[in-house]
């Protein structure tokens, strides 16, 4: 059955090219969105942001910008050196050797001061680079944490880290080389000017070979670039499928799809094949063109600079000078136009890294703004509060409530309703566009925000974890925090147990995002983390998540523990957690439509005690169509 | 996946791990499989190495070519030949030179293109073996061995391996051409200077391969560094709402600086012993092209050699200089692929433990009984520990089996045995009597059908999704399916309807979304056994019920099982089976088991009754 299966496909595949016939719905990885991967070579502004981060290692760019100068002047020395020993330290027969010895002497220098110059010159580049390189990314990763919660939200971590790395990284090759490009330069103009000094009609003639490089360069290196970066996408097009491969292994096994994936994966690896066939071609025709070139400037330096020797117009030495230049003078327009390519490069990310720079900070601490002392009351208050993440479309209005210091309050509502909003602006996450929210009796924007944050403990839906063992995990930041102590909030929210039985026990390496823990399990060292952290104030996100019942029981009781003495906001989902409220608040379309406890709430007979009789375990499993009634319903009474 | 293997997953993963103890011995054996496989292409093997050897004889043929010229034009002057003789030597020089010149362009042009050619057909056919292998091998395997790492072995490794023709072998030809017959031509010229001018060589190549070598140790620290600077920003932009909840933005700068500082005095390090080494072997260089100087001069001088012999010397030591510098690079060619080769084939020479049978035949469905006969299964990395003891029932065709049990306790195994994810360890599973170890793996996983509970999305369209197990069905069936499971109005809300990207770099899905997929892509393979392990976790009740009644139709002809924490999932089910500790310790219909008044009487209670009184009884039994 396989085997036809796969017979079948062949089949399929080869008659979709020739009748058109149609594909099956398959792809195997994905086409990337490729960002824009070349920019202008030379971008003003760019420039100057890039020069910002520069600054601090000028006097050292500097250092480096004369180190290379003088290794480019030392390498256009050293074949005169030679011309000299050649011109006048060699006639046959001669005695007098201090003519050489005066050219060697003069080589050593010249290759000493070359050792030092290039030794300076590749130390400090590389090392500036490289600190400008980290020196970027602290900034970038430093501003990431003071922008606003909104640009976090719509901006994937994916994105944002190709920002951090590889962007980055082209910077790094920009400095470098922005440095060989000056070296170059030089040297391209030193070797002309030295080859018509030493002999202005023998250089000239040489040196017609150039320009018919550049326009040869200047036609090739479109089309190169094309095929360089067709062979680049096609890389990673077929990594990418690889790798979905890699992580959809247990799906693509048991849909038994690995037949058709591999005819898919052919294709993209075959694409990937001829592309790269097609990159090699573009980037050897070079080779025999630059070698033709070379050979022509060497024959008109033999014929023409020959007969001059013959005619006794020309020193020997020159012409074996001449011969030496030819052999490097086409380096510099080979990494000249190379490095062309990298400044695009370069361009396009420094455009994307500014663009990171410049995301707005719009929550800030105010000049004078105050220290939230330990001491307030752990009141919490919203006075007629009003916020959209989009102004335009308010998801809370003119929301007004006040928590009493140590009391739990229970937010409730459907989906949408603004409840993890309101929970948002408690710590400040946004600011609110009317209105005023209080913690302790202080306007939260007149407080510092490293303050507010030590005095409220967060529990979020979805419980994060770094790597690091349990411990470093249950004590996060909060560093001087005691292995008695973390054991004791442990044992407090009931974790202990099954941190026991980690291999390791708290000291048992969470993976990536605490991966081989439970869901429950997860929330429950979160918990443990809010406990240690100790703040007045705990708001809490509880989790919708189907958990197993075991564990959701020891979460019901950690809960209890957790808002023990403190002031609860709780976003509650499970009748159980609701019940246990001192009081309830719910919200319907960014309105607070009822208060009260459970039993008042139930007399009243409003929404929530329509969507309680309903009879759900969770309010989150009721349907949208009985909600929308209920909600109907609710309104008209 | 199950709880199960995530214990086994934290076992270190030692199933690659003797690759890293590579000997010298071995690293031999890799590098001759390495060429073996090159020489698969024999017409490009033969044109890239025949032209290596041709252009390195052309290049080397180019200073005595100059020095004879040099000689030509000095003879003359010297009061030699007529100068219309000197005239046509000079031009036959200069045009013999031209044609060497263009010639050896155009044999390095092909040397390099095949060069390239025959690795990047290796390269082909690595990722095509590469790719296969993955995807054959059985879930153990991928339990074991970090994605991350497979995918290092996919894309570096491969690229080292890949690399080995052109930037090792094909360098060690031509370095030997031009050192070895560069050298003869130096040293029958004239041994002093021959000496001279090649003393430069051996210190070269050794700093060069020292070097090249060390950098290559540092680069693999760097990248462990690296990676877990990327780590800490991943994490702390993943979990940013963490951070700021904490308001530890200045505790993250420090675990930013920390990791950053480690890397970047690594990469600081680095640049010295690149700096040093370069700059080093400039020096010497020169310094041989100095002595060469100054000794030819005085050997000029004597009238022991001429102007143009001294030429072709100090011409000889320029070509010479780049190839003896990448000597390195050679040494380092051969280090890498010996080492990335090793992890390469040891994942393609990985034995799939779970594969056909040598006489295995395609399973035949007539009545879809599955049984399960004392099965037993433990992990093979942990067989001291079973997760399921003497496990038996049977499953005729429209029955509903519930599995609930706490965690660990060995439902998800259950799921995963039918369809030979894993092999049992004792006892058999069969379907309609047929062993499922003795039919076809295809055909058993198109009977068999497990909807995972957090199941993997392709990027791609919704609808591919769906149609992920037969990707040549009919627009109606999956939009049936897609019906089936509750989730066509929703499809058909999105401004791309069917065709809207999903997965990794598409649209994100609720969890609750994921699994309505996850389940209409299980129904268009039309299974005779269809599993639920735990995947309406995230679906609310209302819409699993309307799942489960849309469903009826489609159960009537197969076997459902449903794993589930929920009790409402599974109350309806023909049989119930309650796991504990790997066994069946209650079985029975829903009423059977509540008059039974046991575990399942107590979890039925703890989930209907939330109140504090059974907590609080629940937790004491428990």
């Amino acid at each position: 059955m396989a085997q036809g299966h796969a017979g079948e496909l062949e089949a399929e595949r080869n008659d979709v090219r020739d009748d058109g016939r149609r594909p099956p719905r398959a792809v195997v990885g994905s086409h990337r969105i490729e960002e824009e991967m070349f920019g202008r070579a030379f971008d003003k502004n760019i420039v100057k942001r890039i020069w910002a981060f520069v600054k601090p290692y000028r006097a050292k760019v500097y250092v480096a910008v004369a180190a290379v100068l003088i290794f480019t002047a030392t390498q256009l020395v050293i074949p005169l050196i030679i011309r000299y020993a050649i011109d006048h330290g060699m006639a046959l027969g001669g005695i007098d050797l201090l003519p050489l010895f005066i050219a060697c002497g003069a080589f050593l220098l010249a290759i000493l001061i070359n050792y030092a110059a290039s030794y300076t010159q590749e130390t400090v580049v590389g090392k500036v680079a490289e600190n400008v390189l980290f020196d970027i990314r602290r900034a970038m990763f430093g501003h990431l944490q003071r922008v606003s919660l909104s640009f976090m939200d719509k901006t994937e971590v994916g994105r944002l880290m190709s920002r951090l790395q590889g962007d980055v990284n082209s910077m790094q090759e920009f400095l470098e080389t922005c440095v060989l490009s000056v070296g170059d330069i030089a040297l391209l103009f030193g070797i002309v000017v030295v080859m018509l000094w030493l002999d202005f009609r023998l250089g000239l003639l040489t040196l017609s070979v150039l320009p018919v490089l550049f326009i040869v360069r200047l036609f090739w290196l479109p089309r190169a670039r094309n095929a360089f970066m067709a062979a680049h996408e096609t890389n990673s097009v077929a990594n990418g499928a690889l790798a979905e491969a890699i992580h959809g292994v247990r799906a693509v096994q048991s849909m038994d799809r690995q037949q058709v994936n591999f005819v898919l994966y052919d294709d993209k690896a075959h694409a990937n094949l001829k592309t790269h066939l097609t990159a090699a071609r573009y980037a050897q025709v070079m080779v025999p063109i630059v070698d033709t070139l070379t050979g022509i400037a060497m024959a008109v330096v033999i014929v023409v600079g020959g007969s001059m020797v013959v005619n006794a117009s020309l020193d020997i030495g020159v012409m074996v000078a001449f011969l030496f230049y030819i052999q490097r003078f086409f380096d510099p327009i080979r990494s000249l136009t190379l490095q062309y390519s990298v400044m695009q490069r370069a361009m396009a990310s420094g455009k994307r890294l500014t663009d990171v720079l410049d995301v707005k900070v719009d929550v800030q601490d105010k000049p004078d703004a105050k220290v939230l002392s330990p001491d307030m009351d752990g009141s919490v208050e919203f006075k007629d509060v009003t916020f959209g993440y989009n102004p335009k479309h308010p998801v809370l209005k003119n929301v007004s409530f006040r928590v009493n210091p140590g009391e739990t309050v229970a937010l409730v509502g459907p989906t949408g309703s603004g409840k993890s909003s309101a929970m948002a602006l408690v710590h400040r996450f946004y600011d609110v566009q009317q209105g005023q929210v209080l913690v302790g009796g202080h306007d939260v924007r007149d407080l510092t925000q490293e303050s507010l944050g030590r005095q409220i403990a967060m529990v979020l839906q979805e419980p994060f974890l770094f790597t690091g063992t349990v411990f470093e995990n249950i004590r996060y930041h909060m560093t001087d925090a005691t292995r008695e102590q973390v054991i004791e909030a442990a044992k407090a929210v009931g974790a202990h147990d099954f941190i026991m039985t980690l291999a390791g026990g708290y000291d048992a390496m969470l993976e990536e995002r605490g991966g081989n823990l439970s869901l429950g399990q997860r929330q429950l060292i979160s918990f443990a983390r809010a406990l240690v952290a100790d703040a007045k104030i705990l708001v809490l996100d509880e989790a919708t998540a189907n958990i197993d019942s075991y564990t959701e029981m020891l979460i019901q009781k950690a809960l209890v523990k957790l808002l023990e003495g403190r002031t609860g906001l709780v976003i509650a989902h499970r009748l159980a957690t609701i019940r246990g409220a001192d009081r309830i608040i719910v919200l319907q379309n960014g309105q607070l439509i009822e208060t009260g406890n459970h039993d008042q709430l139930m007399a009243r007979g409003g929404l929530y005690s329509k969507l309680y009789n309903l009879n759900y375990a969770s309010f989150d499993d009721i349907p949208e169509e009985e909600l929308q009634a209920s909600a109907q319903s609710g309104s008209t009474t | 996946m199950s709880s199960e293997a995530i214990g086994s997953a934290t076992k270190p993963r030692d199933a690659l791990a003797h690759v890293n103890a590579a000997s010298w011995g071995k690293g031999l054996n890799i590098l001759a499989r390495i060429t073996r496989m090159n020489f698969r292409h024999p017409w490009q093997v033969t044109f890239a190495i025949g032209s290596t050897i041709i252009a390195a004889t052309l290049q080397l043929s180019i200073p005595q070519l100059l020095g004879r010229a040099v000689d030509q034009a000095q003879s003359v002057f010297a009061g030699g030949a007529a100068g219309a003789v000197a005239e046509q030597a000079l031009w036959t020089s200069a045009l013999l030179l031209l044609a060497v010149s263009t010639l050896r362009g155009l044999f390095t042009m092909s040397q390099n293109y095949f060069a390239e050619a025959v690795g990047h057909h290796i390269g082909y056919e690595l990722r095509l073996a590469c790719y296969e292998k993955i995807q054959r091998l059985s879930f153990s395997f991928h339990d074991q061995v970090h994605s991350g790492d497979l995918i290092t072995i996919g894309m570096l490794d491969l690229e080292g391996v890949r690399m080995y023709f052109s930037t090792g072998l094909v360098r060690a030809v031509l370095l030997f051409m031009l050192i070895g017959i560069g050298a003869y031509l130096l040293l029958s010229t004239d041994l002093v200077l021959g000496l001279l001018a090649l003393s430069f060589v051996p210190f070269v190549a050794w700093r060069s391969s020292v070097t090249q070598l060390t950098l290559r140790a540092t680069w693999l620290d760097l990248q462990e560094r690296l990676s877990v600077l990327s780590r800490v920003m991943e994490e702390n932009l993943g979990g940013i709402r963490v951070v700021r909840a904490f308001a530890s933005q200045a505790y993250e700068m420090l675990k930013f600086d920390r990791a950053s500082k480690n890397a970047l005095d690594l990469a600081h390090e680095r640049v010295n012993i690149r700096v040093r080494n370069t700059s080093a072997m400039t020096f010497s260089f020169f310094f041989s092209m100095g002595l060469v100087l100054l000794f030819g001069g005085r050997k000029v001088m004597a009238g022991e050699i001429s102007v143009g012999t001294l030429a072709t010397f100090l011409t000889f030591m320029t070509i010479l200089q780049m190839p003896v510098r990448q000597i390195g690079l050679m040494v380092n060619s051969f280090a890498r692929a010996s080492t990335c080769g090793s992890r390469l084939f040891g994942l393609l020479d990985m034995e799939v433990a779970i594969k056909d049978a040598p006489d295995a035949k395609p399973l035949e469905i007539e009545n879809g009984t599955l049984r399960f006969e004392d099965v037993s299964f433990a992990y093979p990395m942990a067989a001291e520990r079973p997760i399921l003891r003497n496990v038996s029932f049977e499953a005729r065709k429209g029955e509903t089996i519930g599995i609930v049990g706490p965690p660990g306790s060995g439902k998800s195994t259950i799921a995963h045995l039918i369809p030979r994810f894993y092999d049992v360890t004792g006892g058999r599973i069969t379907l309609d009597g047929q062993d499922i170890r003795d039919v076809t793996l295809g055909s058993l996983r198109k009977a068999v059908a497990v909807v995972q509970q957090d199941a993997f999305l392709f990027t791609t369209t919704i609808e591919n999704n769906i149609a992920y197990g037969d990707p040549w069905a009919h627009e109606q069936r999956i939009e049936r399916a897609s019906g089936y499971a509750q989730l066509h109005n929703y499809v058909l809300g999105l401004p791309a309807g069917y065709k809207t990207v999903v997965g990794e770099r598409g649209v994100s899905l609720s969890g609750g979304q994921r699994q309505r997929l996850t389940i209409a892509r299980t129904m268009m393979l039309r299974p005779s056994v269809i599993i639920f392990d735990d995947s309406t976790a995230a679906i609310d009740a209302a819409t699993e019920q309307r799942i489960r009644s849309a469903m009826r139709q489609f159960a009537k002809d197969r076997v459902t099982i449903i794993i589930a924490h929920r009790l409402s999932s599974l109350m309806h089910a023909d049989q119930i089976l309650f796991v504990e500790n790997g066994e069946i310790v209650e079985r029975g219909t829903h009423e059977d088991l509540l008059a039974k008044g046991g575990r399942y009487k107590a979890l039925y209670d703890l989930q209907v009754r939330p109140g504090d009184e059974v907590l609080n009884e629940y937790g004491e039994a428990g």
